[in-house]
């Protein structure tokens, strides 16, 4: 029997089975934000066209308004002077939400990270709560969808309780 | 006493009513899966597949999510009139169905003015998108929304000429007497021009690309929705293919049959069978030419409009009337 201790971050008051249920909705309805900032943005169109496809796993729909997307890409270099309008677009997204930092530099500044740089952010987190990162210089398309189903089962609360994804991964992730 | 109240108008209606809204909803539900997967196979890629078999739960999930979002109220923007906008694009569409020929016997209330009803009734959408554009408070969605007045208005000329030449051959605006009168000869073979015109003006009433100026995402944002979140933004989705389905549903009643079959053979299928399969292979038809073609600049559209479609219609009325009268 597992001991119940509440999960950091979690609300105080959950209904169990229909948190489940929205969660379950939500991990498999991700809409991202049409939104790119530098080279990680083409590895992202890439994965939503037609050899990739991320509309297999209903997170295709890139909606044009942050106010009807769930999931915010941060594809590419975050230069300082675009820093503020993308914290704008995650304040302008109704909660709950969920944030991809995708490449080297929106995780760390990658290749323009170094001593007296004066021009970018280095790393989404400075600026807003990620959840999932993936590393690549660009990731490739399939580890956009890596990182997207890890953030499926972070949702979820582990991969074996996504009962409606049919795909399960072999291995790794968040559980 | 209970027959009474069974066989009732009211009783009819309102079991009626109930039956409608659930089968839009229903129907919304499926038509946005089936958009998806026209969309991926024509794109060749499958489309959604992982939610449930070949992504037959996807638009559930996606309904639930939105259900679950948070309804943001943006700044300044007219709180009234920003949540009865959503409400509003929905309730034409609900009464348009109330005179839908699905079937000799299946009909709610056949009304001897059913086509003027529901073109009537069908400018009220263009209403709640210029409310819901205007109460946002935001210049995207005013533009969208004052562009959807515009494309509106313009098409809704060349649409109601286009009827008035089949209401013309019929001598009636119930639709139970246009469909009758197509027993033999569908009227897409007597009047191709009309029908053609129909289903483009058609597809500009429900704003779907090539005609989804209101919405372009290149320079509006997302037009007239750009502020609604949630099932605000879920309930403008239902209702544009709900839409969809009354402009297909009334088109097939118009010119391709209604619950008629092929030329008289009916091939032992019951007509409700035949009006859904005709329906349906429309909407199919609106689909495939949203993901075939671009969407056009706003003046090719105007244009388009007011000089080719209206002068075309309204020569194509005139014919008609004169071919009736020597008849």
């Amino acid at each position: 029997m597992e001991k119940k201790v509440r999960e950091p971050g979690a609300p105080p008051v959950q209904f169990a089975l229909l948190d489940d249920i929205l969660n379950l909705a939500r991990a498999n309805s991700l809409w991202p934000m049409t939104f790119g900032l530098a080279c990680c943005a083409i590895e992202m169109m890439a994965a939503g066209a037609s050899r990739f496809d991320l509309d297999r796993l209903g997170a295709g729909v890139f909606r044009p308004s942050p106010r009807q997307s769930d999931v915010m890409i941060v594809a590419g270099t975050i230069a300082k002077k675009m820093a503020p309008a993308i914290q704008m677009l995650w304040d302008q997204m109704p909660d709950p939400k969920w944030c991809i930092a995708m490449g080297n530099c929106a995780i760390s500044g990658g290749p323009f990270q170094y001593e007296e740089q004066y021009a970018i952010v280095p790393g989404a987190h400075l600026i807003v709560p990620v959840d999932i990162v993936i590393p690549g210089c660009p990731p490739r398309p399939e580890a956009l969808i890596q990182g997207l189903l890890a953030l499926e089962d972070k949702i979820t609360r582990g991969e074996g309780r996504n009962v409606l994804r049919r795909f399960k991964r072999v291995s790794g992730g968040v559980n | 006493m209970s027959e009474g109240l069974l066989g009732s108008e009211l009783f009819r209606l309102i079991l009626g009513l109930v039956i409608v809204i659930a089968f839009s909803q229903l129907n919304a539900l499926f038509l946005v899966w089936l958009e998806r997967k026209v969309s991926g196979h024509i794109q060749l890629r499958p489309g959604p597949m992982e939610v449930g078999p070949h992504g037959l739960l996807q638009t559930i999930a996606d309904g639930v999510k939105l259900i679950g979002k948070e309804l943001i109220l943006p700044l300044k923007a007219d709180k009234k009139l920003f949540f009865l906008a959503p409400v509003l694009v929905f309730t034409p569409v609900l009464v348009g169905f109330l005179v839908l020929p699905f079937s000799p016997g299946l009909i709610i209330h056949d009304m001897n003015v059913g086509v003027l009803l529901v073109f009537a009734f069908s400018t009220i959408t263009v209403l709640a998108i210029l409310t819901g554009g205007w109460a946002s408070n935001n210049k995207y969605a005013l533009l969208g929304a004052v562009r959807s007045v515009a494309q509106n208005v313009a098409y809704e000329i060349p649409l109601l000429l286009a009827v008035l030449s089949v209401v013309l051959m019929v001598h009636s605006l119930s639709f139970s007497h246009i469909v009758e009168s197509q027993k033999t000869v569908w009227f897409i073979f007597l009047q191709p021009l009309a029908g053609l015109i129909y289903l483009i003006a058609a597809t500009a009433e429900t704003n779907r690309a090539p005609f989804d100026i209101p919405e372009a995402e290149s320079e509006l944002v997302a037009g007239f929705h750009t502020e609604y979140s949630g099932m605000g933004f879920g309930l403008f989705f239902l209702a544009e293919y709900t839409n969809m389905f009354l402009v297909c549903a009334v088109a097939t009643s118009l010119f391709f049959g209604g619950w008629n079959g092929l030329f008289g053979f009916s091939f032992g299928i019951p007509g409700v069978f035949w009006f859904l399969l005709k329906t349906y292979l429309l909407i199919f038809v609106i689909m495939w030419v949203r993901w075939t073609f671009p969407r056009v600049r706003f003046d090719q559209l105007m244009n388009f409009s007011w000089k080719v479609l209206i002068p075309l219609s309204i020569v194509n009325l005139l014919i008609t009337a004169v071919v009736v009268k020597i008849i």
